[in-house]
């Protein structure tokens, strides 16, 4: 009996080592809604979680979602908490010098400026917030306003709330719905920015494997529609690539 | 957990939404985190008395090498800002477990670790192993900041258990011995319970410091009672099954409340043991009790 017991624990983690998935810890910050947030039951949720996973199952990967906040998400990925970033992180040559993107999974896209209803147009030149490491700072702090960051993106929302930035600069798509939804409190002002090369998964330059196995399943689902088929749900924007 | 009617939440109003509201699976992290920071307090407490313990003894060894240890502990540590410390700490521990382990476990392999900016160790070095269960990860991750926390915390332990030990009265441990105690008696019996009155008040403060400390844990990666309330109080779009404005201030002030609750029934705690280690001491503590009492009277 014990020897049966035996060959049947043996037979078990075998047949599970034999076909035991690799592991992929997927880094997100969940506070960038529509990209990435913790839904009401605790879990990650948004565009990137279902994009991510649809890209496991593709690559034959086993996923696991790690929160990381954004500003230390680089140097986590980098000594090897997690494996990939999915955090809305926009493809830069800046960011590229330390890590290795995949192709982009959500195009380039526009940035825009939000303020009080009734805000001058000169207020993109006053006080701007934006989320600290983001394109949008970067761009804030080179345009001759003031750039006033943030750690988290909904903060900088807050100080345009009350009053402590004259307007905020962020991904359009980021603040749509909160325009949307502030009852006319909140407009868009100043013009859209075009702003970095798209959307990628950001991968320790070491794994090239990983990368390139990512970034042939990106390319499957741009090929099948289904990568426009989430981008329509999450954004309604139809036909993205 | 969820109850029956929450099924909806777009189909409720006033009370009942908002008992919906603050019984959702992500409000219950939220509760749970206030466990994590009680269990980070009450787990590294005895380990700050040991090291402050150790710490102080090493100091006042006859033994050279032993003596330099402690003294380098406690000006080292206090002397270096406590964020750096509780920034380093995990990091290098996390990072040297994993390259002995590398090295180790992985002779074949010949590229080195540090490849341009990434920290690269074989697979079955990592720790913890990249298929553990998530709370594996999050246990490593709480483990690296009780020590972190107790390093630090410790040497200013030991500081004061120093200090304290040096204040007992010279005149005690010398009637001890000439009621014939030897070293180890006369420390456990007349030295060590002395001691207490002095080093309760720096003990006091540290515990105090230490409650106020934990919101560095989320500088941790760890997911505090700071991180959820900075979560759930941020203003929700209809992305989320119950939005809201900027409610911050409100979960703020519950961590507010929860702080001071809990340091006020710590002092109430102190102010009984000070009292306890008051009794029989050659101090102003111990004779303003005796006076009270005759007030008292």
């Amino acid at each position: 009996m014990r020897k049966l017991i035996l060959a049947a624990v043996i037979a078990a983690v075998s047949a599970g080592t034999a076909y035991a998935q690799q592991t992929v810890r997927m880094g997100t910050e969940g506070a960038y809604e529509p990209y990435n947030f913790i839904n009401d039951k605790g879990e990650i949720d948004g565009f990137e979680r279902e994009v991510g996973d649809k890209l496991c199952e593709i690559a034959g990967y086993k996923c696991e979602w790690v929160k990381n906040d954004w500003d230390s998400i680089i140097p986590n990925l980098l000594s090897g908490n997690y494996d990939t970033i999915m955090a809305g992180m926009s493809i830069t040559d800046e960011r590229k010098e330390k890590i290795d993107f995949t192709q982009n999974y959500f195009p380039p896209t526009a940035s825009a400026y939000m303020a009080l209803k009734g805000t001058s147009a000169d207020a993109i030149k006053g006080n701007v917030a934006a989320q600290v490491n983001t394109i949008q700072a970067g761009y804030v702090a080179e345009s001759g306003a003031t750039l006033v960051e943030f750690s988290i993106a909904d903060e900088t929302v807050a100080a345009v709330k009350n009053g402590e930035a004259d307007a905020v600069f962020a991904d359009k798509d980021y603040l749509q719905k909160i325009v949307d939804e502030s009852g006319g409190e909140l407009v868009f002002i100043g013009d859209d920015i075009p702003l970095g090369g798209g959307v990628g998964m950001g991968i320790r330059k070491s794994d090239t494997e990983m990368r390139d196995k990512f970034d042939a399943a990106i390319t499957q689902m741009k090929g099948d529609g289904s990568l426009n088929a989430m981008i329509e749900k999450w954004f309604k924007i139809k036909n993205a690539y | 957990m969820m109850m029956e009617f929450c099924a909806d939440p777009k189909a409720l109003e006033g009370l009942q939404w908002m008992a919906c509201y603050l019984t959702t699976p992500k409000h219950f992290q939220f509760y749970f985190s206030f466990i994590i920071v009680l269990t980070l307090i009450f787990v590294t407490a005895p380990v700050v008395m040991l090291l402050g313990f150790g710490g102080a003894l090493a100091r006042r060894s006859d033994f050279l090498p032993l003596k330099l240890l402690g003294n380098v502990y406690t000006s080292m540590v206090r002397g270096v800002p406590d964020i750096i410390f509780f920034l380093f700490v995990p990091i290098a521990m996390d990072q040297g477990i994993e390259y002995l382990r590398h090295k180790t476990l992985c002779p074949e392999v010949t590229e080195p670790v540090y490849r341009g900016n990434d920290f690269v160790v074989c697979p079955p070095a990592k720790m913890p192993l990249g298929d553990a269960a998530q709370w594996v990860h999050e246990t490593w991750g709480f483990v690296l900041a009780v020590i972190a926390f107790a390093l630090v915390f410790g040497a200013f332990a030991a500081n004061t258990i120093y200090g304290a030990l040096d204040a007992v009265p010279r005149a005690q441990l010398e009637t001890a011995r000439a009621y014939g105690m030897n070293d180890r008696q006369t420390f456990w019996r007349i030295h060590l319970p002395q001691m207490w009155t002095y080093a309760l008040p720096g003990l006091s403060n540290l515990w105090m410091i230490l409650i106020k400390a934990t919101p560095l844990l989320f500088l941790l990666g760890i997911e505090d009672i700071v991180y959820w309330a900075r979560e759930l109080g941020g203003s929700k779009t209809s992305f989320f099954e119950y939005p809201h404005p900027d409610w911050r201030v409100w979960y703020f002030l519950a961590l507010l409340i929860f702080y001071l609750t809990f340091t006020w029934l710590s002092e109430k705690v102190f102010n009984r043991l000070t009292a306890r280690a008051n009794p029989g001491q050659s101090t102003m503590g111990n004779m303003g009790q005796n006076l009270r009492l005759e007030a008292g009277r």
